[in-house]
């Protein structure tokens, strides 16, 4: 009985494995997303730390539900209003779909907020990952058009008159203002164009951004690391000294790891 | 050479060769005027056929020359055997690897900047080009009786349908010096530009047929005018008396053409003397909301070009 059980089990994993095996041949797709999943972090990190991936899956529901939406959603201002209207009260699912991507926005920047508090409550912005930081300043502002320009697609009255402010308020910035009105408006006056480019920057130029910036976010946690909290007790000491050792003579990454690497550091300076 | 002599297990394997030839060139532009022929002329065919069969038997003609025993054309292999026996061979190598780099990235700039910039251009210039607001006919003057005043609710670009919708108070300020005054104020707020209101009773609203698109005139006896987003209130002349705005409320130039009154140009108002037909009214350039255009905030907030 054991043995056909374990004899099935063999077959089973063969199975798995094969295909596997094969893609990680000829591509090493299967390598780097071990490496991805399974790289090394700090053993005191906490629930605070997962906000990031908390923000990255709220802007994955966001870039899902938007697509679909687009299927149903027409951009132009006669049929704005009405397919929003049959979206959400006629098509099935359609309000929850709706619902998803409108409320999910809000949670999407409240997460972006919380997770660049957790950042800058534990120091984790500091020396190695100030490129890291001002990366995540550039997706918050991202974030924050998102936000404006897919207000106006319902095409309501609040959406038009809060879009009719908004607009107001770049036109009152120093020298530029002016001219980022009008090519927000698309000309002088709101008209058949500013919806379609709202449209248009809301849902391709934006996220493409966006995309871009969250690769190359993710990117450097994978390469720098996730840094303890304020409070860990094991690693300040050692770590510390080598970021400053660091610090002095060379741009090198903190290594991770025992003491022996400051000694590397030290070794490597270039005046040592 | 050299390189044959640094690696000499590749001298047996290397394949052969045929010389290099111009003509595939010259015969594949033989074929397009051939087949351009077909669509424009049979004569540029005919001219094509000669070229193609011309060129086809060059072409031959140098790729079977080794088959057919004559040596080969000599030149500029002779160059590169100098060149090579001297010591500058590897900073030549250098040069021509240098010279491929440079090539491939400037070719490609250049590739790209021919692509991008007409996109730019047409990303943001179709904003900046062409400005103008239209005149817009807003019916017989009769439509607007003396000392009135009444909403009136009109199309700018009647192409556009109901996004070009825009709204003005309009009041008939009877004759000055026999000539017909009228003030028709603009329902943009100065502050951020939401729809100010008339406070007063609103009458019946009625649609005048103009030559455009009709319009709506809704008689009204306003108090003064006020923005329902953030509380801004102007008098009935539109000077600002509370809230957020910075100036009195834009105006409209306007003209009468066979007795009916045109919408012009919008234009910002630093502030109103006077009343109806005798005000004194400060024209300035037609500036966006919350820009101040007199006093000594106009230099300093906001800077505008």
């Amino acid at each position: 009985m054991a043995r056909t059980r374990s004899k099935r089990r063999q077959q089973l994993v063969r199975v798995v494995m094969y295909p596997l095996d094969w893609l990680e041949e000829r591509s090493g797709l299967v390598g780097a997303v071990k490496y991805f999943l399974f790289r090394k972090v700090p053993h005191d990190t906490n629930w605070f730390h997962t906000l990031g991936s908390a923000t990255l899956t709220a802007f994955i529901v966001q870039l899902v539900t938007g697509v679909i939406l687009a299927f149903y959603y027409k951009p132009s201002p006669d049929e704005a209003y009405d397919s929003i209207q049959m979206i959400t009260n006629d098509l099935t699912l359609g309000w929850l779909v709706r619902g998803m991507h409108r409320w999910g926005a809000s949670v999407f920047i409240i997460l972006l907020f919380l997770h660049m508090g957790r950042v800058f409550l534990f120091g984790a912005y500091k020396y190695p990952r100030e490129l890291n930081w001002l990366v995540g300043v550039l997706l918050l502002a991202l974030a924050m058009l998102e936000g404006f320009t897919g207000y106006l697609l319902p095409w309501d009255q609040t959406s038009y008159w809060a879009t009719v402010v908004g607009i107001n308020l770049n036109a009152t910035a120093p020298f530029a203002g002016p001219f980022l009105s009008d090519f927000l408006r698309g000309g002088q006056e709101i008209g058949t164009n500013t919806l379609s480019i709202f449209y248009s920057t809301h849902m391709l130029l934006i996220p493409g951004a966006l995309i871009g910036l969250i690769t190359l976010h993710l990117y450097l946690v994978i390469r720098l690391g996730v840094t303890s909290p304020p409070w860990s007790e094991d690693a300040a000491g050692d770590e510390r000294v080598e970021v400053v050792t660091a610090k002095r003579g060379l741009v090198e990454p903190r290594p991770r790891g025992d003491g022996a690497a400051v000694d590397d550091i030290v070794r490597r300076r270039p005046d040592a | 050479m050299a390189d044959e002599l640094e690696r000499p297990e590749h001298r047996e394997s290397e394949p052969h060769l045929p010389s290099p030839t111009i003509w595939p060139f010259a015969f594949a532009g033989a074929v397009a005027l051939i087949l351009l022929g077909l669509i424009v002329s049979l004569t540029i065919t005919a001219i094509g056929v000669v070229l193609a069969v011309v060129f086809g038997f060059l072409w031959i003609r140098d790729v079977t020359r080794d088959l057919r025993g004559e040596p080969e054309p000599v030149e500029a292999p002779a160059a590169v055997v100098v060149e090579e026996e001297g010591e500058r061979l590897e900073p030549e190598r250098y040069t021509r690897s240098k010279f491929l780099e440079a090539s491939t990235l400037g070719l490609g700039a250049a590739i790209g900047a021919i692509v991008t910039v007409p996109v730019l251009g047409f990303a943001v210039a179709p904003a900046f080009v062409g400005q103008g607001y239209p005149d817009v006919d807003l019916g017989p003057l009769d439509s607007y009786p003396e000392g009135d005043w009444v909403i009136a609710t009109f199309t700018s670009e009647p192409e556009d349908g109901a996004v070009s919708r825009r709204t003005a108070f309009i009041r008939n300020n009877g004759l000055r010096n026999d000539v017909p005054s009228f003030t028709i104020i603009s329902n943009r707020c100065v502050h951020l530009g939401c729809p100010t209101q008339p406070q007063g009773p609103p009458g019946e609203a009625r649609d005048v047929e103009t030559t455009r698109t009709p319009v709506t005139i809704q008689p009204t006896q306003p108090s003064g005018f006020g923005c329902p987003c953030h509380g801004g209130a102007y008098d009935i002349e539109g000077n600002r008396t509370a809230g957020p705005p910075v100036r009195a409320l834009d105006r409209y130039e306007y003209s009468i053409i066979n007795g009916s009154l045109w919408l012009g140009a919008p234009y910002s108002v630093g502030s109103v003397e006077g009343q109806g037909a005798d005000a004194t009214v400060v024209k300035y350039r037609s500036a966006d909301p919350g820009v101040h255009v007199d006093g000594p905030e106009q230099i300093f907030y906001p800077i505008v070009p």
